[in-house]
């Protein structure tokens, strides 16, 4: 059926507000941080027979947008048609629904009329799934078994009925099981509110109505992609980047892309990137579509999260490469794959149409964690990512200590740390001279360094940026390197893997200090206004000889 | 005698006053036009617009926009910041967040610059130990650079200070030594609450203030005192409640949604009075759609709100929602063929289409004007308007792209821009856990009542009432609030461990000083209240629960309460909130919060009625036709004019200088005994 302009505006904002509040549900009353601060959680309505997104949350973490639509079909494939209304599947097999193992999700098929009318799911990120490391961040695993445990999908509810040994498996496999408990009955929660809003929906519009909004949808999302796409010069542009290691072999590891387009179509193609590898910087198939996807959507930010933007673009993935990786092989760093996939489709995108490109962002998350016991034996573990420079852009300056480009997540505070742990930051500030240069320069990255206030404790990495800075676009330069130390304050040694290392023994007083990556630059430096380098200058974002160096001295003529 | 009661609020457009006179219980209205920068000209000819004499007014309250405006356009500081050695940043680095999700576009300018941030040798621990007393000598000659910089307010930012104040305060006595005039602030005097960025930026947001609106209210009292003004004179704060002008000048960070606050503090009266407990209101501006919901009578409070990106400000202010629908925002149809409205807004200037300022692209107002619910002779602030070029404008950036004639594009933008604010609306009610039908919908601002009727059955609202007066709703407001002081302080401790004696004292401490407040102002109270509230979770949960906690204070003495009082308060409110407990769940206390309210004496609604004997009939102003699906003949009434007890039956359209009501086709409006307009579907 045919559905009017107007029912289909009014209806397309419906469906995203179910899919906002049932983010904001699962906010508020998840139990871990990871959730309820960080926003690591996703939600949305998806296709009955293939599984693609057909709306999703505005709220939730932007990778998501693109791989649960991967996790619906893999619970499509396994129920092979043997669905009742009131089941909900559950699973983390990250080879099935992308992304890592801690990320667990929850399909649920919404029926209507005995036939099943769309996918709801919630896709949350739990604080501990078990395996070898407190928060599954193992850089040392080669198989999933070392990085938590694995559960397929599986028919979590029966009809309406709560399968209470799935439960317990569940709850026996994390070491935090208050936290597990808690999650899982929040996204439950997400999802009968979603069958209650769509049940809501469905009376006032009528199924018909609301199933050809959902067609139009898919239908106008593709001709919008089509449209931004069109507006690229024809043309093939390559660009390769490389991640420092895998944690186990000390050697650079290629992503690489061909950006090809034709008219209204785009294909992208990693051929060449390496092979999978035995450390964890391994995505699966699915998790490298969604990628593209978040790097198409930061290009174009008017695309919606619907799978119709996907048609007209064709993605090649090599065989047995580390973005295609298959079960048992480790992806518990994904973080740092993906960025580097949204990083060369930047630099292609900078080299087809440089009106459009922002330049390299600091491409990590460089998690850090420090863990050890207190006077009384109680256990303690503090665990964050850390944040960088934005890529400079056609219109200003990359913004300095954004986060990653696949995350919305916030920084827990300083006091709040110091409060948990015993730890005390003594830098948290600004990398001066850490940002890429160019006519806007990339934002600066950030210094962090912690001193531990206890007896001793270890300390873990899994980062990324040691070797290969993050890269300028348009004639930008790159940002300076990730830099990590420990000891101190007289005596620093550095990991010999760069940015990825564990175990690392600290006793009190020693300290570890973590330097970010600035973003890079857009635009030639030479290009860059005197007046703004100088202001750069008197800031300190920028040293006085530095900038003699990039820019010349005409800004010593200026009066900032 | 000098009996007048007037509320002043500041809008961008105009400036609205209600005047009250206490002696003969009747309520006068003006308006007049908003000056800008210096709102003080527009507030001054306002105040006698009606010709009453400054010496006739017993109290002036006013709702500001001043401080929210100079945030918006930078215009307050230059001013300083001293802070902990390693933590100059953090103004600027905020909580490593970024302005939109997608993009990765846009920067961030902090209100001070990276070189007027000095750091100095201090360090407190989380636990509030000194590990490092704070260097004097070294904060003196920072001080002395600010000001030779130009410096005119700093601010001493420590890490941990809420835990342990004394570094600040050390900091700060040596620097009002010093300093030139009384702009100097420590972040625990303005918020002592855990989480840096969150304290840093209130207070030094507070201080960049300090110039700009202490230069404005001291142009106001001075103002005042010349023109023979004797009464008192107060300002609206975010959180709905009233403070005198030396607190302003402490705190002008409180002023920060003055204004909006005011609306709902009326829009909650309004409700109260005229048996409509639970209202939502609408606040339709040029640009935005504004949303509240009142419960049984009380608004909600939320805990922070962020003025732009990366200015947070962390204290207690009437919870708003916004959404980018207002009646200038823009309809347009994006490269996949659907109709969007907003968020670009051509504003009140140059505004919609019809208003002939140079704007082509068609709003929600042209849409409105041309299915003819809009007097094109008698727009709000006067003049005539272009129908035919807002017609035009339809045409060609939404008829054409979705092949509709013109009536039915305009009614396809009225229609999505309801469904907008429907969705603003359930974002407050029913996402909330609030269920719609117990509520009334409460428009005020010019456009709001336009769109009343469609709000009523998008969202299942029970029924609509229009206040007499809605453009002057904030302004009403003024007069209403209360005088309030809150005040935070964070604990941090497990529930069973914290010592229930130093929490008594604690309030006891803040309930003292906030006596202090209401009696310093020299006001006339018809009661006082003390609300104490823990911020609360079980240990593990990052996001706090409020919890009311009932204690009696005899004589400024806090009655000893124990903590099974706390415990059974923890779960009565968790219960409320999420339904059920956790089962063996230990419980911690983050912060402990008083508000200390002086309770005003309410005006009586009833003396805003229609006074005049007249009939329906008299109202009437005859029929224009106005499109709903198709052109119908609606009748048009002077709404002032109709008495109390007229019924009035869709499709109508009723009147005022200031606003629009539309009754649609099966909707019927009446007058209530207040003036109010009270729409509802018509009985089956």
């Amino acid at each position: 059926m045919d559905i009017d302009p107007i029912t289909l505006a009014v209806l397309a904002g419906r469906m995203e507000q179910i899919a906002d509040e049932m983010d904001a549900t699962l906010f508020r009353q998840a139990f871990n941080p990871i959730i309820a601060e960080a926003h690591d959680a996703s939600h949305g309505l998806y296709h009955p027979r293939t599984g693609e997104t057909l709306v999703q949350g505005k709220s939730g973490l932007p990778i998501f947008v693109g791989v649960m639509a991967f996790a619906v079909k893999a619970v499509i494939d396994r129920a092979d048609g043997d669905l009742n209304d009131g089941d909900v599947w559950a699973f983390n097999d990250a080879h099935l629904g992308g992304t890592h193992l801690s990320d667990m999700r929850l399909v649920r098929p919404y029926f209507h009329d005995g036939k099943v009318f769309c996918y709801l799911a919630s896709v949350g990120h739990w604080h501990d799934m078990g395996g070898a490391v407190p928060g599954n961040y193992n850089p040392q695993a080669t198989e999933v078994f070392q990085e938590a445990f694995v559960l397929p999908p599986v028919r979590l509810v029966r009809g309406g009925e709560l399968q209470q040994d799935i439960v317990d498996i569940m709850l026996r496999n994390t070491r935090l099981p208050a936290s597990a408990k808690g999650d899982l009955n929040g996204q439950l929660n997400a999802l009968d509110l979603g069958v209650g809003r769509l049940d809501a929906l469905l009376a006032e519009y009528g199924a018909d109505t609301v199933r050809a909004a959902l067609d139009a949808l898919s239908g106008r999302a593709e001709a919008l992609a089509c449209a931004e796409i069109a507006e690229l010069p024809d043309g093939r542009w390559e660009a390769e980047d490389f991640l420092d290691n895998d944690g186990i072999t000390d050697t650079p590891l290629p992503i690489r892309v061909a950006l090809e387009v034709r008219g209204d179509r785009l294909s992208l193609d990693f051929a060449g990137s390496a092979p999978a590898t035995a450390g964890p910087v391994n995505i699966s198939r699915g998790t490298a579509i969604a990628c593209v996807y978040v790097a198409i959507k930061h290009i174009f930010p008017a695309l919606p999260a619907n799978a119709g933007v996907l048609r007209p673009i064709d993605v090649s993935i090599p065989d047995k490469s580390l973005l295609s990786a298959e079960f048992p092989a480790p992806t518990g760093g994904y973080t740092e794959t993906i960025l580097r996939m949204i990083d060369v489709i930047f630099a292609a995108i900078g080299k087809a149409a440089p009106e459009r490109a922002i330049a390299n962002a600091y491409g990590t998350i460089n998690a850090l964690s420090i863990a050890g016991h207190r006077a009384d034996g109680q256990r303690w573990v503090m665990f964050s990512f850390f944040g960088g420079g934005h890529g400079g852009n056609p219109e200003t300056d990359g913004l300095n200590h954004g986060n990653a480009p696949i995350s919305t997540a916030t920084i827990p505070p300083v006091e709040i740390l110091e409060a948990a742990y015993p730890i005390a930051f003594r830098q948290w500030a600004l990398r001066p001279d850490s940002a890429g240069a160019g006519e806007h320069r990339g934002g600066l990255g950030a210094v962090y360094e912690i001193e531990l206030l206890e007896a001793s404790a270890r300390a873990f990495l899994f980062g990324e940026r040691g070797r290969f800075a993050p890269k300028g676009v348009a004639g930008g330069a790159q940002a300076a390197l990730t830099r990590f130390a420990f000891g101190g304050p007289d005596r620093w040694d550095t990991p010999p893997m760069v940015s990825k290392m564990v175990d690392i023994p600290l006793k009190r007083g020693e300290r570890v200090r973590l330097q970010t990556p600035g973003g890079g630059g857009y635009g030639p430096p030479d290009e860059r206004e005197p007046a703004r380098v100088a202001r750069d200058v008197a800031l300190g974002y920028l040293s006085a000889h530095r900038a003699d160096a990039i820019y010349g001295t005409a800004w010593r003529e200026v009066n900032p | 005698m000098s009996r007048l009661m007037i509320g002043v609020d500041v809008g961008g457009t105009f400036t609205d006053v209600f005047i009250l006179d206490e002696a003969s219980g009747q309520a006068r209205i003006a308006k007049v036009p908003t000056t800008r920068p210096d709102q003080s000209g527009g507030f001054l000819a306002g105040l006698t617009a009606d010709g009453d004499a400054l010496s006739d007014m017993a109290t002036v309250v006013h709702g500001t926009t001043a401080g929210t405006n100079a945030l918006l356009e930078r215009r307050g500081g230059p001013m300083g910041v001293i802070t902990t050695a390693g933590f100059g940043d953090v103004l600027e680095m905020r909580r490593r967040d970024r302005p939109r999700t997608w993009g990765l576009r846009g920067e961030f300018e902090p209100v001070v610059p990276r070189n007027m941030r000095l750091e100095v040798a201090e360090r407190v621990l989380a636990d509030g130990t000194v590990e490092t007393p704070v260097d004097i000598d070294a904060v003196r000659a920072a001080g002395r650079r600010l000001l030779e910089a130009g410096a005119r307010a700093v601010a001493v930012l420590f890490v941990n200070a809420y835990a342990n104040p004394a570094n600040e305060n050390a900091a700060v006595a040596a620097l009002r030594a010093v300093w030139p005039n009384d702009h100097v602030a420590a972040s625990s005097e303005i918020l002592p609450e855990i989480r840096e960025f969150e304290r840093f930026s209130t207070t030094a947001l507070n201080s960049y203030l300090q110039p700009e609106v202490s230069g404005y209210l001291a142009r106001l009292e001075t103002a005042l005192e010349q023109g023979g003004f004797g009464g008192e004179f107060l300002i609206v704060q975010s959180n709905g409640g009233v403070m005198d002008p030396p607190t302003a000048r402490r705190l002008p960070i409180r002023t920060a949604l003055s204004g909006p606050a005011a609306g709902v503090i009326a829009a909650a009266h309004i409700a109260r009075q005229s048996g409509h407990p639970n209202v939502i209101t609408g606040d339709m501006g040029g640009t935005s759609f504004d949303v509240a919901l009142i419960d049984n009578g009380d608004s909600v409070l939320a805990a922070q709100t962020s003025i732009d990106f990366g200015m947070v400000v962390r204290t207690p202010m009437i919870e708003i929602a916004t959404i980018g629908a207002g009646g200038g925002s823009i309809a347009w149809v994006d490269k996949g063929g659907l109709l969007n409205i907003g968020p670009e807004s051509a504003g009140s200037d140059p505004g919609p289409v019809a208003y002939g300022r140079g704007n082509d692209r068609p709003t929600v107002t042209d849409a409105n004007i041309v299915l003819g619910r809009i007097n094109p002779a008698r727009p709000i602030g006067g003049g005539t308007l272009h129908v035919e070029a807002a017609r035009t404008a339809i045409d060609t950036h939404v008829g054409a792209p979705l092949g509709l004639g013109t009536d039915e594009a305009a009614e396809a933008i009225i229609r999505v821009a309801n469904s907008r604010m429907a969705g603003a609306v359930r974002l407050v009610s029913i996402e909330r856990g609030f269920e719609p039908r117990r509520f009334t919908f409460m428009p005020f601002g010019g456009g709001g009542a336009l769109h009343a009727g469609a709000l009523i059955s998008e969202v299942g609202l029970s029924s609509a009432l229009v206040p007499r007066y809605p453009g002057v709703t904030s302004a009403m407001g003024c007069v209403i609030a209360d005088m309030r002081q809150d005040y935070v302080q964070t604990v941090n401790m497990p529930t069973s461990a914290a010592d229930v004696g130093q929490l008594a004292e604690l309030i006891a401490d803040h309930h003292r000083r906030g006596e202090k407040f209401l009696a310093d102002a020299q006001v006339t109270f018809s009661g006082r209240d003390t609300i104490v509230e823990l911020d609360m979770a079980y240990v593990g949960q990052t996001h706090t629960v409020a919890v009311p906690l009932p204690v009696a204070i005899a004589d400024g003495t806090v009655v000893p309460f124990d903590h099974g009082a706390i415990e059974s308060a923890f779960e009565a409110a968790y219960r409320r909130v999420y339904g059920r407990l956790l089962p063996g769940g230990v419980t911690r206390i983050l912060n402990l919060r008083t508000a200390v309210i002086g309770r005003r004496p309410r005006i009586d609604l009833a003396t805003l009625a229609p006074d005049a004997i007249g009939t329906s009939a008299d109202a009437r102003r005859g029929t224009r036709p106005v499109h709903f699906g198709r052109w119908l003949d609606a009748a048009i009434y002077d709404r002032l004019a109709l008495p109390v007890g007229a019924t009035v039956e869709g499709p109508a359209v009723l009147e005022q200088p200031d606003t629009t009501i539309l009754i649609e086709p099966g909707l019927v409006g009446t007058v209530d005994r207040f003036g109010n307009v009270i729409i509802e579907r018509e009985a089956p």
